[in-house]
C-alpha cells in the first residue's frame, strides 16, 4: 500500500492524542505520513513526537493564520501535498469539530469520496475499507472509496503503537492564507470541563451521567463527586442539559457525545432511544432510577430500583472506602 | 438579507430505524420527518428575518414524500422553497447530494445558507463544509449563537475544550447546534399560508448535473458490508434494601471495574 497522510492534531506545542491514534490507523493501511499545519515553529517542536507516533515524513505548512482562520490551512497543505506527492493510498483526519470541516472541503476540493467518523480502518484486497457505527450504534458498516479515501476517524477508537525513537525527515511547504473569504476566529474561551481535571467524556475509561432526575443544578454536584471518586468523566442526558444543569458539551446521545466506555453509570436516566443512541456500545452499563419500569432497567448490565440521593452518597462511600483499603494493602 | 435553510427529511429517531443490505436507510419501517435540528436552523432563520428582514427559502433534497417536511418549515414562516427531487439522485451521497444543492443555490439569490450541523440519520456533518467549497463562500460551522450585521455573519462556535468567537464575512454558509434555538410550533394561520407559498421543484436535467453526479451507483462511497449489532439485554435489577450502594460498589470490584 501507499502513502497514507495524517493531519496532525495539536495545540502548536504537543501532539493531541488522536494524533498518535491516526497515525496508529495509518500504519495498519500502509506508510504514516504526517501532515502539520501550524504557527510558525511548530513542526520543529512537534517532529520527535510525531516520529515517536510513526511518521515516517512530516509536511510541515508554517503560517501566521494557522490559528485565526478556521480550516482553510489545513485544507490548503493537504491539497498542496496531495497534488504534488505519488502514491498517495489514503487521507486521515480526526473526526473533531475543525477535522469534519477540513475533511469536507478537502473532498470537494480533490473530487474523492469521504468517509465519516469511522471507527476502524483496514487494507482489504489493496483497497481501504472504513468501518462506521451508524443509526445509534445499532448497525456497523464497512465501506470503500473510489479514488483517494478521505476518512475521518472518531477519536479514542483506535489503539495506539509504541512509541520508536525514529525522527521523520521534514519537508517544508509553502501555503498563502488569505482570511478573507474563510471563517476566522476572533477568540477563544476554554470551558470548565477541559480545565477541570476529569477525563475526557469522549475518549473516558468511565462515564458517570446524570439526568432529570438529578432535579437541579445544586444536586448535580452529587454526579461530579460520584465521577471523581471512580476516575470518570461526567455525562448528561440531554433534559438535563435543557435543564441547565450542565453544559451541552456534556450531552451524551444521538444529537451530544457518542461514547463506548468500560463503565457507563447512568444516573436518574430513563433510557430514552436518544439516550441510548450515544451509549450503548458501552461495555458495562450500570443505571440507577426510582421507576422500576424506566426503560434504562432493559439495557443496564446492573440496574438499581431506588432514590439516587440514598443510593450515590452510599456508593461514593464504598468506592473511596475500597479505594483507601487498597492504599493500606499496597 | 436572503436566507437559505436547509432541511432534510429523516426517520423519526423515536421509531425503529433500518438499513437495507446495501446500506441505505429502509424508509419503509419508519415514520419520517423533519430533522429537529432543521426545525431549529429555520427558526433562527425566522428571527434573523424578524431583525434585518428578506426571505427565507428552505432548500431540501429528498424523495416526493419530503414535500412534508418542506410544508412544516413554511409553517413555520418560511416564504418558499426549492425541492430537489429526481429518481436518478437516491442513494446520492455527501459529496453528490453538496453538488446538486450547490446547483440550486445558484439559481437564487441568497446572503446566508444556515444548515443543521448533523443530520440524525448520515451523522457525517460533511454537507454544508463541502457546500461552501463548491460555492467559494465562507464556512462556520457548530454555531450556538449567531448573527449578521455589515455584511458579516459572527456566533460562537461550540468546539472539544470550549468555544470560539468566529466571524465571516457574507456570503457564507453556517451549520448550527442544537442550542441555537428552540423551534417554535406552527400555527393553524402558518399551516393554512404554507399551502399557498411557491415550492419550485428541481430535477437532475434542470440542474444540468450530469448522470455520473448522482444515485447511488455512482456514489463516490460503496457500502461492502452491513451488519446488524446484537441489541443489548437486561442484566441484574435489585430494589434498593438500604445496601444497593455498597452491593454496587461490590459488583464494579468483581467487575474489576474500580
Ligand atoms: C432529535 C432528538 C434528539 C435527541 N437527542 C438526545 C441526546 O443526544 N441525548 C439525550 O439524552 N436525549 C436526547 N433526546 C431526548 C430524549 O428523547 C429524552 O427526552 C431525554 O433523554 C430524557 O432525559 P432524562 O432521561 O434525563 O429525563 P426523563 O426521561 O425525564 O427521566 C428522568 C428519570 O429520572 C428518574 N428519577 C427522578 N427522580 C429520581 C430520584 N430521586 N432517584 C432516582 N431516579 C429518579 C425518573 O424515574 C426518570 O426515569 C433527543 C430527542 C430528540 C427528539
Amino acid at each position: 500500500m501507499g502513502k497514507i497522510l495524517v493531519l496532525a492534531e495539536h495545540d502548536q506545542h504537543a501532539l493531541k492524542d488522536v494524533t498518535r491514534e491516526l497515525l496508529a490507523a495509518a500504519a495498519r493501511i500502509g506508510e504514516p505520513v504526517a501532515v502539520v499545519v501550524g504557527l510558525p515553529g511548530t513542526g520543529d517542536a512537534l517532529l520527535a513526537e510525531l516520529g515517536a507516533a510513526g511518521a515516517k515524513t512530516a509536511y510541515v505548512a508554517e503560517t501566521e493564520h494557522a490559528e485565526d482562520v478556521l480550516a482553510t490551512p489545513a485544507v490548503l497543505a493537504l491539497e498542496t501535498v496531495a497534488n504534488t506527492v505519488d502514491d498517495i493510498a489514503g487521507i486521515l483526519i480526526a473526526s473533531s469539530v475543525d477535522g469534519k470541516d477540513v475533511a469536507a472541503r478537502l473532498s470537494v476540493r480533490l473530487n474523492t469520496g469521504l468517509i465519516a467518523d469511522a471507527v476502524n480502518v483496514e487494507e482489504s484486497d489493496g483497497t481501504v475499507m472504513a468501518t462506521q457505527q451508524v443509526l445509534g450504534g445499532t448497525y456497523s458498516v464497512k465501506s470503500t472509496v473510489r479514488g483517494i479515501p478521505i476518512i475521518t476517524i472518531r477519536p479514542g477508537t483506535i489503539e495506539v503503537t509504541q512509541p520508536t525513537s525514529a525522527q521523520p525527515s521534514k519537508i517544508t511547504i509553502d501555503i498563502v492564507v488569505d482570511p478573507v473569504g474563510s471563517g476566522q476566529v476572533v477568540a477563544r474561551d476554554e470551558d470548565e470541563i477541559a480545565s477541570s481535571g476529569r477525563p475526557d467524556l469522549r475518549t473516558a475509561d468511565i462515564i458517570v451521567s446524570g439526568g432529570r432526575g438529578i432535579g437541579s443544578k445544586e444536586n448535580f454536584a452529587i454526579i461530579e463527586q460520584l465521577a471523581d471518586a471512580l476516575g470518570a468523566a461526567v455525562g448528561a442526558s440531554r433534559a438535563a442539559v435543557d435543564a441547565g444543569y450542565i453544559e451541552h458539551k456534556a450531552q451524551v446521545g444521538q444529537t451530544g457525545a457518542t461514547v463506548s466506555p468500560r463503565l457507563y453509570v447512568a444516573v436518574g436516566i430513563s433510557g430514552a432511544i436518544q439516550h441510548l443512541a450515544g451509549m450503548q456500545s458501552a461495555k458495562t452499563i450500570v443505571a440507577i432510577n426510582k421507576d422500576a419500569n424506566a426503560p434504562i432497567f432493559q439495557f443496564a448490565d446492573f440496574g438499581i430500583v431506588g432514590d439516587l440521593f440514598e443510593i450515590v452518597p452510599q456508593l461514593i462511600k464504598a468506592v473511596n472506602a475500597r479505594r483507601s483499603d487498597e492504599l493500606i494493602n499496597i | 438579507m436572503n436566507v437559505v435553510v436547509l432541511i432534510k427529511q429523516v426517520p423519526d429517531t423515536y421509531g425503529e430505524r433500518k438499513l437495507s443490505p446495501e446500506g441505505r436507510l429502509d424508509r419503509d419501517v419508519s415514520d419520517v420527518i423533519i430533522d429537529e435540528i432543521n426545525e431549529r436552523a429555520v427558526e433562527i432563520a425566522l428571527q434573523l428575518q424578524e431583525d434585518v428582514g428578506g426571505e427565507v427559502t428552505v432548500v431540501t433534497m429528498g424523495p416526493k414524500s419530503a414535500v412534508d417536511t418542506i410544508r412544516k418549515a413554511l409553517a413555520m414562516g418560511a416564504n418558499k422553497a426549492i425541492h430537489i427531487v429526481d429518481d436518478g439522485l437516491a442513494g446520492s451521497d455527501a459529496l453528490q447530494t453538496s453538488g446538486a444543492i450547490a446547483a440550486a443555490l445558484k439559481t437564487i439569490e441568497f446572503d446566508l445558507v444556515i444548515a443543521g450541523n448533523e443530520s440524525t440519520d448520515g451523522r457525517s456533518s460533511a454537507v454544508p463544509a463541502m457546500l461552501s467549497e463548491r460555492l467559494k463562500v465562507s464556512l462556520l460551522t457548530n454555531l450556538v449563537t449567531l448573527s449578521v450585521a455589515q455584511g458579516s455573519v459572527a456566533g460562537t462556535r461550540s468546539v472539544e475544550n470550549g468555544t470560539m468567537e468566529v466571524r465571516a464575512s457574507l456570503p457564507a454558509v453556517v451549520s448550527v447546534a442544537e442550542k441555537i434555538a428552540d423551534p417554535r410550533f406552527p400555527k393553524l394561520k402558518g399551516v393554512l399560508a404554507a399551502r399557498r407559498k411557491p415550492i419550485t421543484t428541481l430535477s437532475i436535467s434542470d440542474l444540468g448535473l450530469f448522470p455520473l453526479e448522482a444515485g447511488g451507483e455512482n456514489s463516490w462511497t460503496q457500502v461492502n458490508d452491513v451488519i446488524a449489532q446484537p441489541a443489548r439485554t437486561s442484566g441484574t435489577v435489585i430494589t434498593d434494601d438500604g445496601t444497593a450502594g455498597t452491593q454496587l460498589a461490590g459488583f464494579l470490584a468483581a467487575a474489576k471495574l474500580i
